[in-house]
């Protein structure tokens, strides 16, 4: 080591060292931003995963301001939600952005699954970060159907008694589950309660905690690329990947961008459409629960759509509900499944290229069905759909054996 | 010059919401009628809203709570003194502080009627404004019902037609039609006037129009200022993706 390394390397003293001797913060530091190296050719695609940690942000801060004015009750949760909406300084700014934030988290989220599955980013040896990652997205889910029941309003309240009442598919332990599920013989103050429990302590936990550990393994191997080439296998006489650059200032100053064109589209849904149609806030909501009266068409928010259209398209209860949670786990086995030996879509050959675009049809159709009534043609449709999406998983060991793929370069394609 | 310029900026936050709905179609599963007539409110309208909130006060305000909603706020956001909320709104408070609440009592009420009158803070979010407009255009006499009228959008309703001076009585005119599998329903024809009101046809529709705009306004008091802010938040944003433009171009002119 140099003796200008020796004096760069470490603090020149004062607070710095009194805090670098005590805990690494410097190395810290340096090890996961100022040097830490992503590939110099991220597209698009690669925002989503720092979207997803805005919106988590977004969805705390939130969170713990509508804390202080929620009541979970049920006699009296809609009325303060009502009250934070009217009465609270800027309530209906934080409701609306926590509203929206849920399904603006899904929307990221399943982006950036989906560029795991261009680029092959699931694949060896990051195989981990993405089981991470699907507990992440599971326990999300979670996050969102218990955040869901909190206004009391119709929805809530059926919405949870049709999810809910699924678990009694289950053969000798259904229903005993079920009642475990609810604390009550029905939905009711107290299931309202532990649901107000797991949605603002125990599964936000779980999500910081896993997001954490998502990151530190995906320092541990480095990032994936849109051309699916290791960086680190091509490194400088100084130790650093050629195609890499720092996360810090270099990605750091490149998110910024995309965080702001993120807030853009995030704002006008906020202060423009916070309803967004009666997606993202179900009309029926803004009625208070009412047990004696079913509201006619119940559907989940739109981001559980595309499972409970496979739900729905089974004609058993209990194969419905083992397909459904099935098609939730499948994404899961993705780095087993596929055979390929390239990484990237832009080295696969057509016929991966083609099962990719028909499993985006097919999620797309199914979310789309999953809200439309479940009678005549909708229901042929959501199954022929769900074949397609079980065959994009359970065939693919075999067509991405046989798929034709192009040589990767050893280097990474940077235009401009 | 100017002036058309402020102008054509009020029409900002109708082009931004428009922006923001591009993907969403409206999904009501309100049911009743499937062809609503669009109520053609508008929101921005103050003398609609201010004859909407009398309208309220004086035809629903007897049986219909709407108990999140302040009078306070009605007065700040309709320009609207504390002395006219008091002489001219308030039937059935003291306060301006306080909430509508409705003059009968909601256990009176469903004894009476059947089931209590609902609560209308929230009724044009959850229905939908086009719902309510149709709805009180759509009583029609209707010999078994002990209301003596029945309504073509919510079949069965048990509310009586309260607005019966203004739009008088009509009857609904329907016809049997064969379905495709060989039953036989009930179609909706039309409506026809058989007693007039003290309002024409045209008047009445405003005279609803008017009262539904003040439903849609207390289901969302924040609307107006929250589509204002957003202008300005989207204008900073878009200057702050300027500079952020600029800031990631210089940082980067380095790597080749």
């Amino acid at each position: 080591m140099s003796r200008i390394e020796a004096e760069v390397g470490t603090p020149k003293g004062g607070f710095m060292k009194w805090i670098d001797d005590r805990f690494p913060f410097t190395e810290t530091m340096r090890y996961h931003v100022t040097e830490y190296y992503a590939s110099k050719n991220f597209n698009i695609w690669y925002v989503f995963g720092v979207l997803a940690m805005v919106v988590l942000v977004i969805q705390l801060v939130t969170g713990i301001f509508l804390t202080m004015n929620y009541k979970p009750s049920a006699a009296e949760a809609f009325a303060s939600v009502e009250y934070i909406m009217r009465d609270v300084e800027w309530g209906w700014l934080i409701r609306y952005m926590h509203s929206t934030g849920a399904s603006f988290f899904f929307i990221v989220v399943y982006l950036h699954m989906f560029r795991a599955m261009l680029y092959g980013s699931y694949k060896k040896p990051r195989e981990l970060i993405w089981i991470i990652g699907m507990l992440i997205f599971l326990v999300l889910m979670a996050e969102a159907f218990a955040g869901y029941l909190l206004p009391w309003g119709q929805m809530s309240y059926w919405g949870a008694q049709v999810i809910i009442s699924l678990f009694g598919a289950i053969p000798w332990v259904g229903d005993a589950l079920v009642e475990i599920i609810r604390g009550d013989y029905s939905i009711s103050d107290i299931t309202l309660n532990r649901f107000f429990a797991l949605h603002v302590i125990a599964l936000p936990l779980a999500l910081v905690g896993l997001v954490f550990v998502h990151i530190v393994a995906l320092h541990e191997v480095g990032s994936n690329n849109p051309d699916g080439v290791e960086i680190k296998n091509n490194k400088g006489a100084d130790g650093v990947p050629l195609d890499g650059v720092a996360f810090h200032p270099y990605h750091t100053s490149k998110d910024l961008v995309a965080i702001i064109v993120f807030l853009m589209i995030f704002s006008a849904v906020v202060f423009f459409a916070p309803e967004m149609g009666g997606y993202f806030l179900e009309h029926a909501n803004f009625e208070p629960a009412n047990l004696t009266a079913t509201p006619e068409h119940i559907a989940p928010v739109w981001y559980f759509t595309p499972f409970y259209a496979i739900l729905r398209a089974v004609p058993d209860k209990l194969w419905g509900f083992i397909l459904f949670g099935m098609s939730v786990i499948l994404p899961l086995f993705l780095p087993w499944l596929d055979k390929a030996r390239v990484k990237s879509i832009r080295y696969r050959g057509w016929i991966y290229k083609s099962a990719l675009s028909i499993f985006v049809i097919t999620f797309l159709s199914l979310g789309w069905l999953g809200v439309q009534p479940a009678e005549g043609i909708y229901v042929m449709a959501a199954r022929i759909f769900s074949v397609l999406y079980f065959a994009f998983f359970l065939l693919m060991p075999y067509y991405t054996t046989i798929d034709k793929t192009k040589p990767v370069p050893d280097r990474v394609v940077y235009h401009d | 010059m100017i002036k058309v310029y402020l102008r054509k900026m009020r029409k900002i936050p109708d082009l931004c919401a428009v922006a923001a709905l591009f993907l969403a179609t409206p999904v009501f599963a309100a049911g009743g009628g499937a062809d609503l007539e669009s109520s053609g409110i508008d929101p921005d309208n103050i003398n609609s809203l201010q004859r909407g909130a009398a309208n309220f006060m004086n035809y629903c305000s007897g049986c219909h709570s709407a108990q999140y909603v302040r009078y306070n706020t009605i007065g700040k956001d309709l320009d609207l003194s504390d002395e006219q909320l008091v002489d001219n709104l308030m039937f059935n408070a003291e306060k301006t502080f306080e909430t509508i609440q409705a003059a009968m009592p909601a256990v009176d009420a469903a004894r009476w009627y059947g089931k209590a009158p609902p609560d209308l803070s929230l009724m044009a979010r959850s229905k939908g404004s086009d719902y309510i407009y149709n709805f009180l255009k759509s009583f029609y006499v209707s010999a078994g019902s002990p209301t003596g009228v029945d309504n073509a959008v919510l079949e069965g309703t048990s509310m009586p037609h309260v607005l019966w001076e203004l739009q008088g009585y009509q009857v609904a005119h329907y016809v049997d039609q064969t379905n495709d599998d060989g039953s036989v329903s009930r179609a909706f024809e039309g409506f026809e006037q058989i007693i007039p009101g003290s309002l024409d046809s045209e008047d009445y529709d405003d005279f609803v129009r008017d009262t539904v705009n003040f439903l849609a306004y207390i289901a969302e008091p924040i609307r107006s200022d929250r589509r204002k802010l957003g202008v300005w938040v989207l204008m900073f944003l878009i200057f702050f993706y300027v500079i952020a433009r600029m800031l990631k171009k210089q940082i980067w002119k380095d790597v080749k």
